[in-house]
């Protein structure tokens, strides 16, 4: 295990950002944390990197306690959601401070810039200063940065956070094949689940100061361990007590017999996003979601007012879990 | 910038209301600030050159020019360092009774300079001072000799650093010094590679504007001074000296070193001040 978390608590006045929180974060993995704004998934990246201390608990990077160590002297690369360049270097000496801090001989430093800027595809922009460049080149130049110093794990704060939607979407796919070439340990803070879905080999699912669940995303998505993990990962709609993905609710015409896995009732709302199509049914005072394929739709020839029946496919019990009532109250 | 340039554009259309507001402002800098300094300047050459090279060849004004330059280094250095340090403190770190620090360096530039010179009095003066005996009885007089003229300049332009350099810290945030220490450099090359380059024109504005604060203090120097002739006595107190008695001439032309100093300081800063802002 590289990354080993410990009971590690961090309080910010009255504000509990971490509660007791015990985390792995296995070795040359791709690690995402995630959950909503102010979780304390942040906390708890700064203080593996050493930018905030925990009030309690332990850290220990490779097998190294690293818990009252300053940042300088734990050999990770951070990359910040708004770069952090620094402004008045250029982008070779950005890559290069790492390592002039380090005292490398000059040659060294020059091959190993080099094929940095290569790696992030910078080579043509290494005069230039980062305020000549846009928000993506910026944060591939932070990344270089970050990694120049060979770093025993690389922390990613919402790194994508500052850019526009298409940018983004580019630099996680890009993002996800470094990793691939590179295999350095990489733990990055998200509150976007289609991008750790996409991303991360493991994720950590952080709420309101605790770990809700870890797993792989598909382990996640499929078995969720709670009702916050399972609205939090996708879309889901409520059939009887149950929580369900909407794509996993079966949709037949016409009345069926007594079945008590069954509902029936009529549809009530039909909506066409792309390729997908979103039929509201509402039966015993309850309004169900499905969404179905465009072909599945105009093979059906559902409309508003169709009587259909609905269940929950019964491949899939593994990926429902029961409502918190608790939580339903609240909402 | 760009925001900044469309609201140029937008202003730059010629208006009545825009022709009144130049004329107004152009009018009251004359009257106020260009042309009385001006007139210095034209008095300081009434005699031809001969004021200048009167004061030029007097031993005594020398002496006091040369003081004044000395002081006014002295303290902007010590207050440049200071006022990184103390800088640095307010915006990077939080700690009790710092809202009171912040008030307290407001001080001196509330506080009249001949009051600061009192108070330095009553503490260091040398017979009957809080601190004073104490250090004139180890052999270190402040009153009436260079320590205490330098203490008082730097009490009067102990701010000018800080309020130029707090808000460029608190502009660019601490995100590129932890960056740096996430890349292994320790505080103090934190510090130099990074906080200080980024500050740069901060502290030279403030090292200007204390500089001309320095050479210009008359107040406060007045009362720690002592005025003593060929010894304490700096450019501010000669120009004082000889208007009063009737070397007009003298006085204008000492005036106008003064200004051309602190013109030049100014002059030099724009120059070299990047076309782009940060």
């Amino acid at each position: 295990m590289s990354i080993e978390i410990a009971n590690v608590s961090k309080r910010f006045g009255n504000f509990v950002a971490l509660d007791d929180v015990s985390v792995s974060i296995p070795s040359g993995r791709l690690t995402a944390l995630l959950g909503p704004s102010g979780g304390g998934k942040s906390t708890l990246l700064r203080i593996i990197a050493g930018l905030e201390s925990a009030d309690s608990g332990r850290v220990e990077i490779e097998g190294l306690d690293a818990t009252n160590l300053p940042p300088q002297r734990r050999n990770v690369g951070f990359v910040f959601q708004h770069y952090a360049a620094f402004k008045h270097l250029s982008v070779w000496r950005n890559v290069a401070f790492g390592l002039e801090i380090r005292r490398r001989p000059k040659a060294e430093i020059r091959s190993r810039v080099e094929e940095l800027l290569a790696l992030v595809h910078l080579e043509q922009f290494a005069d230039r200063l980062p305020s000549q460049l846009s928000g993506g080149q910026r944060q591939r130049m932070a990344l270089a940065r970050a990694l120049a110093v060979q770093p025993t794990v690389l922390l990613l704060d919402e790194p994508f956070g500052a850019l526009d939607a298409k940018v983004r979407k580019e630099l996680r796919e890009w993002l996800r094949r470094l990793h691939d070439e590179v295999h350095v340990t990489t733990v990055f803070v998200t509150h976007d689940q289609e991008e750790a879905l996409e991303v991360a080999d493991e994720i950590v699912v952080i709420n309101e100061g605790r770990i809700e669940q870890i797993g792989s995303p598909d382990e996640l998505y499929d078995r969720p361990a709670n009702d916050f993990v399972m609205r939090f990962l996708g879309p889901v709609t409520q059939l009887g007590d149950r929580l369900v993905r909407p794509h996993d609710v079966q949709i037949q015409v016409g009345e069926g017999k007594e079945d008590p896995a069954e509902v029936t009732g009529r549809v009530t709302r039909v909506t066409r996003v792309g390729f997908e199509i979103r039929v509201e049914v509402t039966g015993n005072d309850q309004v169900v979601t499905v969404t179905l394929t465009r072909n599945e739709f105009l093979a059906m020839d559902l409309q508003v007012g169709t009587t259909v029946r609905v269940r929950i496919a019964p491949e899939v019990h593994a990926g429902t879990v029961a409502v918190d009532q608790a939580q339903l109250l609240a909402t | 910038m760009a925001d900044r340039r469309t609201g140029t554009a937008v202003h730059n259309r010629p208006g009545p209301a825009r022709h009144v507001l130049r004329l107004v402002v152009t009018v009251y800098l004359v009257l106020l600030v260009a042309w009385p300094v001006a007139l210095v300047g034209r008095n300081a050459f009434g005699n031809g050159l001969t004021d200048l090279e009167g004061i030029l060849n007097d031993p005594d004004v020398v002496h006091a020019l040369r003081l004044t330059v000395t002081v006014a280094v002295t303290a902007v250095l010590i207050n440049t360092v200071f006022g990184v340090g103390i800088s640095l403190l307010l915006v990077r770190y939080d700690f009790p009774g710092k809202r009171l620090l912040n008030a307290l360096l407001d001080v001196p530039l509330s506080v009249s300079p001949i009051v600061v010179g009192l108070a330095l009095v009553l503490v260091y003066g040398g017979r009957s001072g809080w601190f004073g005996p104490t250090l004139e009885s180890a052999g270190f007089q402040v009153i009436f000799a260079t320590p205490g003229i330098v203490l008082a300049t730097v009490f009067v332009a102990l701010p000018l650093v800080i309020r130029e350099v707090v808000p460029v810290l608190q502009e660019v945030g601490d995100e590129q010094e932890q960056a740096a220490r996430s890349l292994g450099a320790g505080a103090v090359q934190t510090f130099l590679r990074i906080t200080l380059p980024t500050i740069k024109w901060g502290v030279v504005y403030g090292v200007v504007l204390s500089l001309a604060r320095s050479l210009g203090e008359f107040g406060a120097v007045k009362v720690v001074s002592g005025n003593v002739l060929g010894q304490t006595r700096t450019a501010t107190l000669v120009v004082e000296e000889k208007y009063l008695n009737f070397d007009k001439g003298g006085a204008y032309a000492t005036a106008l070193l003064l200004t051309l100093v602190a013109v030049a300081a100014i002059i030099v800063v724009s120059v070299l001040r990047p076309k782009e802002p940060r």
